[in-house]
């Protein structure tokens, strides 16, 4: 039995060896580039996991996409690896895992979702001049502070206001001024009490009346009272701000109390452009318009984009899109830098001219970190759909407005 | 001023919306009252059995109020297994060690459904979440009313349990006098665990009530767990008939509030009322003098 055995065994080492040997030779002659890692901060879990989930689909498609495409040609090829780190929706949890990032070498950091937590990952990125490209947080403040470090990619707050309010104005008086009197609906953290006192005092200038501002607490257990309130006044508008669930509750209870003003109009909603929301009740979601981010329909990488998330089973929203150009943009900051060297990168970033994105947004400008091609759309929901119908040049669409007479 | 219709409606909302946290309060208190110990699983449990109930209609087509009976029995059983061989070992008989096993169960569940389901919001697209039952002016939601119904007739049937079955003596001996019930012959790890059973099914009841017209995510259990605590403490730890006028009246107050100030401000008569509470009848309006 020994002797049957040793034989092969012996044979076997041999081979193995002559194997390994073979097998190392290319990689002697040229070495293979090291991997590239580009971190992504995320809310995975708490509150915001159903944002931060998102992020990460679009931030994985990217990374699979270049990899795909031969990586970084400038580097010999380098692949991108994503380092994805947990925000756990908080700010302070944002800044810890910034330190992890920092740990794991990462060449820049994309994301952070909401402004609370991209203010705080980006200073602590700053520490490290680790370049740090926000994908959502629309806080003027983020990109005010001077941070040389800090990109934001797709429009702050300023912009996306201005548009939704003078898209507002233009959609009413294109369809010969339906709508004269409005309700807010908030929640009543920073993002919707802001936005709602920047709609009540910019509205009226535009002879609007704003009857009523009714907030709303996250998470809310009930949109009622607001119905009630809703069908008392009568608005021929409503404007709501809320996250995802409570939008739900309000819509589904709108239409239960057979509530249907001429129109609404959301600005930077949580599920007015998710299409999970279009899908699970078509009827609350026709015709809700929202002023928000969005992939560019006209795109053909970013139609083919939203056709992969969807067959993987999964609900597209605009945060796929961003989280997957930003990986884009720093990959091309990355080649075009010729190194992961992190000032050559922060160089590049700001430099950066990038078209190769899937935003309505032309090529990137940055001034003082801000994209200034950055803007926001309106979307509609349309025939179980969610379509683009302003600015012109990108729609996919024509608006629906008034609703109903 | 307000019109008189549109206080009605409130009002009449608010008793629909008190039914649900009442159930979800009449678990709480149950707990408490047997076992002494504030169980902070509670939320994650009814978030758990939030998308038990969604996944009976999702994946095997049951609608929620036939998922009812069956869920609570499950429910039961989870309940039990959860005292008998998880809460209560790990525990060494020691409530400040419960607090603690309730709290790591709570993150741990909530951490599972967020691992098995994703962060996704989802609600049970179903048209009969739409209807609506015409009173006069007001127009009332019918998964609401079947869910007052509903919780009303759960809240009779625990209490009819704890009146008249010899578990529920057992259970009521238990809470009342451990020793004393364990002299003759009552093993208390297990009315501990049929307590904590019960307790579970009232939150898979309130589960199958709440989804057609709510939504289902791995934190939902959060937004009743807090107002909950509130209705216990206002009806009297441990007293069921106070879990159900605690809720119906938290009900109210928070829509009458929320219709009066606005909804965020709205929220504040709730703990008023608690304070009040606390202040002037520290038991609880049905509270046994401690």
């Amino acid at each position: 039995m020994t002797s049957h055995t040793t034989l092969p065994r012996r044979a076997l080492l041999g081979a193995g060896a002559a194997g390994a040997g073979l097998l190392a030779l290319p990689g002697l002659l040229r070495a293979q580039p090291a991997a590239v890692k580009i971190g992504l901060l995320q809310p995975l879990t708490g509150a915001l996991a159903q944002d931060g989930e998102l992020g990460r689909i679009g931030a994985e498609a990217a990374v699979a996409r270049i990899n795909a495409d031969g990586g970084l040609p400038a580097l010999g090829g380098a692949r991108i690896e994503l380092v994805v780190a947990d925000a756990r929706s908080n700010p302070e949890a944002g800044a810890q895992e910034v330190e992890k990032l920092q740990g794991e070498g990462v060449v820049a950091v994309v994301g952070g979702f909401a402004s609370p937590i991209c203010l705080a990952a980006s200073q602590a990125a700053a520490r490290y001049d680790l370049p740090y490209v926000v994908d959502v947080g629309v806080a003027d403040s983020i990109t005010a502070r001077g941070l040389a470090n800090t990109f934001r990619f797709a429009p702050g707050f300023g912009t996306v206001t201005g548009a939704a309010i003078s898209n507002l104005v233009r959609l009413n008086d294109a369809a010969g001024k339906p709508c004269r009197t409005v309700v807010l609906v908030h929640e009543d953290g920073l993002f919707g009490s802001g936005l709602a006192r920047l709609m009540a005092t910019e509205l009226p200038k535009h002879g609007f009346e704003v009857l009523e501002t009714i907030a709303h607490p996250t998470p809310a257990r009930d949109m009622n009272n607001i119905a009630l309130r809703l069908r008392s006044l009568r608005p021929d508008l409503l404007i709501p701000s809320s996250y995802y669930g409570e939008f739900v509750l309000l819509s589904r209870t709108m239409r239960q109390q057979r509530i249907r003003p001429k129109g609404i109009y959301a600005v930077l909603n949580g599920a007015a452009s998710n299409l999970r929301f279009v899908k699970e009740f078509p009827d609350a979601a026709l015709g809700v318009m929202d002023c928000n981010h969005w992939h560019d329909p006209k795109n053909a990488e970013a139609v083919a984009l939203k056709k992969g998330v969807e067959e993987a089973g999964r609900f597209w929203a605009y945060n796929i899109p961003l989280n997957y150009s930003c990986v884009k943009l720093v990959a091309d900051a990355v080649n075009r830098a010729g190194s992961a060297d992190r000032a050559k990168v922060m160089a590049a970033l700001a430099a950066s001219e990038f078209g190769g994105h899937v935003m309505p947004y032309g090529p990137t400008r940055f001034v003082s970190g801000q994209n200034q091609g950055a803007r926001p759309v309106n979307t509609q929901v349309q025939d179980g759909d969610i379509k683009v119908i302003f600015p012109e040049e990108v729609a996919d669409a024509r608006a629906v407005f008034p609703i109903q007479g | 001023m307000l019109p008189p219709e549109l206080i009605a409606e409130a009002v009449a909302n608010g008793l629909l919306a008190g039914a649900a946290y009442a159930l979800v309060a009449l678990g709480l208190t149950l707990v408490y009252g047997v076992l002494h110990i504030v169980n902070f699983a509670h939320g994650a449990l009814l978030t758990v059995a939030m998308f038990a109930a969604w996944g009976m209609h999702a994946f095997l087509g049951v609608e929620p109020y036939a998922a009812i009976v069956p869920l609570a029995v499950a429910f039961m059983a989870l309940g039990y297994g959860l005292q008998r061989w998880v809460i209560g070992p790990a525990s060494h008989g020691d409530d400040g060690n419960t607090l603690l096993v309730t709290l790591g169960l709570s993150i741990l569940l909530e951490n599972a459904m967020l691992a098995l389901f994703r962060s996704d919001t989802r609600s049970l697209g179903t048209e009969a979440g739409f209807d609506v039952v015409e009173i006069g002016p007001m127009l009332l939601s019918r998964p609401r009313l079947i869910g007052f119904a509903v919780s009303l007739a759960t809240a009779a049937l625990l209490w009819a349990v704890l009146a008249m079955t010899d578990t529920g003596k057992a259970i009521r001996a238990v809470a009342k006098e451990k020793l004393g019930a364990q002299l003759s012959g009552i093993d208390p790890r297990h009315i501990y665990a049929v307590t904590f059973g019960l307790g579970c099914a009232c939150l898979a009841v309130a589960a199958c009530l709440l989804l057609p017209t709510f939504y289902v995510n791995p934190r939902v259990g959060n937004a009743f767990v807090l107002v909950a605590f509130t209705i216990v403490v206002l009806g009297g730890m441990g007293s069921i008939p106070g879990a159900l006028v605690g809720g119906l009246i938290v009900g109210v107050v928070e829509s009458l509030g929320g219709l009066l100030m606005g909804e965020s401000l709205g929220q504040l008569g709730i703990f008023v009322i608690f304070i009040l509470v606390l202040l002037l009848r520290p038991t609880g309006l049905f509270g046994a003098r401690a």
